[in-house]
């Protein structure tokens, strides 16, 4: 979806740790992505090259770290892995899940000079 | 001679938004203004939705309208045109209405207290999920003259919805719609939606929505 307005907040974030933290270039950032978060990683490192362009992240490398989708099951009582919203259990099949984990979008850290 | 160091972040890249969204949040909270963010997409019946709403509730309490769409104000228009204030937010290139709009939306709209917030967003059914704007509650609009299986190809949105509508009933029986797998898929992605059958040109239906606005009106 709006992968490019994600990067403008990537960058806007960038540039008001640059002031607070005094640093003037980044050379990498670690983003914390789940496969619920709506995110299409490969638009995301499109927008992002062209969005830090002539900015502090110019060049800047994007690592992605991709964190796991996870449910409670209520009808098993217990944590399981999902990979989308309409999944059912995979153990029992129900659609009783509440989503635990895995809409992340979040900057972990950056690495700067 | 600069050194390369590590800095920790930790910050949600949405996170200035859901800022924006907390302070909408808390002004509707104190003026008591029900805010709903009407999110479908294009040519479900959003505006004709509304615009049969306002006439029929706009004795009753104040409404203002927030509208968005990438171009023009011609819903803004429509909507005008039943007499309430509305606003039009040309969203450009944009995908979505965010908070920090709706936060200007309201300094110039000015809505009266304990009053009705329509937000019609961009006919749009994938970004529009993930930017809270401050709302009490996201309402999906799915007419039935589309697949009964989008809530399972836009999960997103029927996840962050509190109703959906299936609007246009009254051409059921022209169509093959099955409502009952469209509620079942509905409910896979998000358990508790509630879901609300009508025709906002029939009016089969309407009483229903009034009453489930009422009943958040206090």
């Amino acid at each position: 979806m709006h992968e490019m307005s994600i990067c403008e907040g990537i960058l806007q974030v960038m540039e008001e740790q640059a002031t607070a933290q005094q640093f003037s270039r980044v050379k990498s950032v670690w983003l914390e992505i789940g496969p619920l978060a709506g995110v299409e990683l490969e638009a995301l490192r499109f927008g992002f090259d062209v969005v830090t362009r002539n900015s502090l992240a110019d060049g800047a490398v994007l690592e992605i770290i991709e964190m796991p989708g996870t449910a409670w099951c209520l009808e098993c009582s217990k944590s399981v892995p999902i990979r989308q919203r309409f999944d059912a259990c995979p153990d029992c099949g129900s659609f009783q899940l509440q989503i635990t984990g895995g809409d992340e979008l979040r900057i972990k850290e950056l690495e700067v000079e | 001679m600069s050194q390369s160091r590590m800095v920790q972040i930790e910050q949600d890249i949405l996170g200035k938004n859901n800022q924006y969204a907390a302070a909408n949040r808390q002004l509707f909270q104190e003026r008591q203004i029900l805010a709903l963010n009407l999110v479908s997409s294009p040519g479900s019946g959003k505006t004709s939705l509304l615009t049969r709403s306002i006439d029929d509730l706009k004795g009753e309490l104040p409404i203002t309208v927030i509208e968005g769409d990438q171009q023009t104000a011609n819903d803004a228009d429509r909507i005008r045109e039943t007499g309430v204030s509305a606003l039009q937010i040309n969203t450009g290139k944009g995908c979505h209405l965010d908070a920090h709009m709706i936060g200007h939306a309201m300094e110039s709209l000015q809505p009266a207290d304990n009053s009705l917030l329509f937000i019609e967003n961009v006919g749009n059914l994938v970004c529009p999920a993930a930017f809270d704007l401050g709302e009490a509650h996201k309402v999906a609009i799915l007419s039935v003259t589309e697949g009964e299986d989008k809530p399972l190809k836009y999960p997103d949105m029927f996840h962050a919805a509190d109703l959906m509508i299936l609007n246009k009933t009254d051409l059921l029986p022209y169509l093959d719609f099955d409502v009952n797998k469209c509620i079942e898929f509905a409910r896979r992605v998000n358990p508790d939606i509630e879901v609300l059958q009508l025709s906002a040109k029939s009016g089969e239906g309407m009483d229903a929505w009034y009453q489930w606005i009422r009943s958040r009106m206090v």
